[in-house]
């Protein structure tokens, strides 16, 4: 049931570029052509403050299939303005297009990635159980933190700093049991004088 | 019922003279519905598909009153693809109407279909009143969480004072920069609430600033690389029919001498007659194209999002090129193909300046003829045994030489779609009216009902194949109601055709769930719509049946037997090196 043949020189046949593209589509010398290294980005996004944003930007990096690590959002001193933090972690060319595609929502005002050494924070509750009320207190110090409830079976501490300090921290509770955990994600700025507004990054 | 329910009439245009008069007399909103009618009409808009239901029966009731035409269409996806055909042949957003829950969830592929096209659509859809949305009440569905991924903006307007606001920001939105569809939820308190807030005529929210024109410094050295290049071709993309930019592409291609490629979208951009023309590359592409696209040293895309189906592999898709990417949307700077120009703005500006900034053409005349030597080795061809049954390619082609120049061809999706694309020549842009991205099977019936009201004077013809047809065919009915003058051309080969072509080549002749020996005969079916219905199976009657329906003053369906055999090459299997294209079945098991 095979139709005909069209004319013309078959595949095997035909002049044929040597040349090939990467899967980015970027032209490539096959033999120098090296893999992207995954690496974390931190995205600090202004976005309108109105309902559904949230969504539309949590939905945007789920659908497009970028690993979000952590997103948090919150006011800013402009009521019609919220400012969300979102560290994903993506081969290099995963962040630019996630950069992209978050800058293209029409409730997006500004992105910008910040650089390696903006200032990161998050928060963490840790619960954990309340026979050694002084061991833990020390414990909690030692990471800046402070207990912010205690019961006769648990005490709760509040720590707050950088990803790699709650791990630690988390990690030292697990001698007095951790019942809970919640943490917040990053919430990140970019340092020195320079602020954020509709431009992007600039001094004022 | 009164008939004004399905149809209403409008009320006779004013005249010019008496506009401020009319605006003086403007009327005054009094609901949230009017202020969305009103807004829509500020927004120019003078026709609406869709459907009525409960959730937007507000919405209607100020249609009433309104100089917008109303088409009543089968079913909400008819709405939504008529509305989007509007909007490809008038270049304003067309408008697409339905009430809550089922009604908007049938608007989705449509909504989906002028996302992946760029197509300007808004749609304004009925919700539950606010008090039951979140409780799961009669028809409630999250419209605006459904469509989130397939609008360019979406909207709740739950306030029946900023409602008629939402509505013409959508609509500025659904036409400004890159073109696509925006959906206004109305839940129905809000429509029938009271307000006295005046729509204001339409504008893009302050967070919105489409590129216009390029980085000069980069113009610069595109032009200096296109100076330089041995080996250069265009690819013209929808963008350039979106973007009004067909006369400075054309003017473009013909002072540099640069030949010029289409992608599907963009056929009509460039007229397949001219002679620097090799036609459309992807897929089921031309040879030439597909040839010129992969051995070019620069290439200059304009308006094109270099979709799968255009480049085969990426790894070998013009790998040897330079890319000039012209765009109006950032995100599609090396989002599939990398651009070692990405030029941002409206094409027909950077266009102009990359002309400015050109002061030679490229030397390329050997490319040319190498071009020309393509385009003849591999023509698009087709053998026409008189004994067999009717070649798809033949109707095809003795149809494109009987129509008007500047007809309008719309399709469903499939084989037939791939004939349409190869064998009609397209000259004129807004000419190919097709779901091109997200393979809509269906989009044929109703989208030539919206071709033929978005440009009442042209000719409309429609290709459809047996299985498209199925499944949106109650749209004639509305064809035959508003008495609308559309060929439909069934190329009938009583199967999903391109499914079983697939199933041939790469499921060893495997054919699940793709034939359809059942079908109904369409000429008879058309006949009890109130269309005219003609079936045609010899070769000496193509020309008289495609003339007395064309000819019909109203619907025609042609039934168009055809080669079940028939099959769409060249063919470039999914993934594969557009260079590399197959010729026949035989050449597709050796790549």
């Amino acid at each position: 049931m095979s139709s005909g043949e069209l004319p013309g020189p078959a595949p095997g046949e035909r002049m044929r570029p040597e040349g090939r593209r990467n899967t980015q589509g970027i032209r490539i010398d096959p033999e120098a052509e090296a893999t992207h290294q995954p690496r974390h980005a931190v995205l600090s996004a202004l976005v309108k403050h109105e309902p559904g944003v949230l969504a539309e930007v949590s939905g945007l990096f789920s659908r497009r299939q970028f690993n979000i690590e952590s997103l948090t959002v919150g006011p800013t001193t402009d009521d019609d303005v919220a400012r969300m933090t979102i560290v994903i972690e993506e081969p290099e060319p995963g962040v630019e297009q996630a950069k992209k595609q978050l800058r293209k929502l029409i409730p997006t005002i500004a992105v910008e990635e910040l650089e390696p050494e903006a200032m990161r924070r998050e928060l963490a509750l840790v619960k954990v159980q309340g026979e050694k009320p002084d061991d833990i207190q020390s414990v909690a110090e030692m990471y800046g933190g402070q207990a912010v409830d205690a019961s006769t079976d648990a005490v709760t501490v509040e720590i707050t700093g950088s990803k790699q300090k709650i791990d630690a921290a988390i990690e030292a509770f697990e001698q007095f049991e951790v019942e809970e955990v919640v943490r917040t994600g990053a919430a990140a700025l970019g340092r020195g004088e320079e602020t954020m507004d509709a431009n992007g990054y600039s001094e004022e | 019922m009164s008939e004004r329910a399905f149809h209403h009439d409008p009320e006779p245009e004013p005249s010019a003279d008496d506009e401020d008069e009319a605006s003086e007399d403007a009327r005054e909103v009094t609901t949230g519905a009017e202020a969305a009618i009103i807004a829509l009409e500020e927004a120019g808009v003078d026709m609406a598909f869709g459907v009525q239901g409960g959730a937007i029966m507000p919405v209607y009731d100020a249609l009433y009153d309104s100089d917008i035409e109303h088409i009543t269409m089968a079913h909400e996806q008819g709405a939504a693809h008529a509305a989007d055909a509007y909007g490809i042949v008038s270049g304003d957003p067309g408008v697409a109407m339905a009430t809550s829950g089922p009604g908007a969830t049938n608007l989705v592929t449509g909504i989906a279909d002028a996302s992946m096209d760029s197509d300007p659509m808004i749609a304004l859809t009925g919700q539950v009143a606010t008090d039951f949305v979140g409780n799961d009440a009669f028809q409630e569905v999250d419209t605006v969480g459904i469509t989130q991924p397939i609008t360019k903006q979406n909207y709740f307007a739950g306030d029946p004072d900023t409602l008629g606001e939402d509505v013409s920001e959508a609509f500025a939105l659904a036409d400004a920069g890159r073109q696509g569809p925006t959906l206004v939820d109305l839940p129905k308190d809000a429509s029938k609430a009271e307000t006295d807030v005046q729509p204001v005529s339409p504008e893009t929210p302050e967070t919105y600033h489409p590129p216009e024109t390029a980085d000069e410094a980069v113009i610069e050295a595109a032009a200096e690389a296109l100076e330089a290049a041995d080996r250069p071709a265009i690819l013209s993309g929808g963008g350039v029919i979106k973007g009004e930019a067909n006369d400075e592409l054309r003017a473009f291609a013909r002072e540099y001498e640069i030949p010029v490629i289409t992608t599907m979208p963009g056929l009509g951009s460039f007229p397949e007659t001219d002679e620097l023309s090799l036609g459309m590359a992807g897929m089921h592409g031309t040879g030439a194209a597909n040839m010129a696209i992969t051995n070019c040293d620069v290439l200059l895309g304009v308006g094109t999002r270099f979709d799968d189906r255009l480049t085969g592999g990426v790894d070998t898709f013009a790998p040897d090129a330079e890319v000039i990417h012209v765009e109006i949307d950032p995100a599609e700077i090396n989002k599939n193909i990398y651009a070692d120009y990405p030029l941002l703005g409206d094409a027909e500006r950077v266009l102009e300046q990359l002309d400015d900034a050109l002061t030679d053409a490229p030397a390329a005349e050997t490319w040319r003829e190498q071009c020309q030597t393509w385009k003849s080795e591999y023509p698009l061809d087709y053998e026409t045994p008189e004994d067999e049954p009717l070649k798809p390619q033949y109707v095809v082609e003795r149809f494109a030489e009987l129509a008007d120049d500047d007809a309008i061809v719309t399709t469903g999706v499939g084989q037939h779609q791939m004939w349409a694309c190869q064998f009609w020549t397209y000259t004129e842009p807004r000419t190919w009216v097709s779901s091109n991205g997200l393979g809509t099977m269906g989009y044929g019936v109703p989208s030539a009902i919206g071709a033929k009201l978005g440009a009442p004077d042209r000719e409309v013809v429609t290709f459809d194949g047996d299985g498209s047809f199925l499944m949106t065919m109650q749209e004639l009915s509305v064809a035959v109601r508003e008495d609308l003058d559309i060929t439909y051309v069934i190329l009938n080969n009583e199967a999903i055709g391109m499914v079983r072509q697939w199933q041939d080549g790469f499921y060893e002749g495997r054919r699940m769930a793709s034939e359809y020996p059942w079908i109904p005969e369409f000429d008879l079916l058309a006949e009890s719509f109130g269309a005219r219905g003609f079936r045609l199976e010899e070769y000496d009657e193509v020309d008289d049946v495609i003339q007395e329906a064309r000819e019909y003053d109203g619907p025609a369906v042609i039934d168009a037997i055809i080669d079940p055999g028939e099959n769409v090459y060249p063919m470039v299997p999914s993934g594969g090196d557009n260079g590399q294209f197959a010729l026949s079945e035989d050449q597709l098991d050796n790549l």
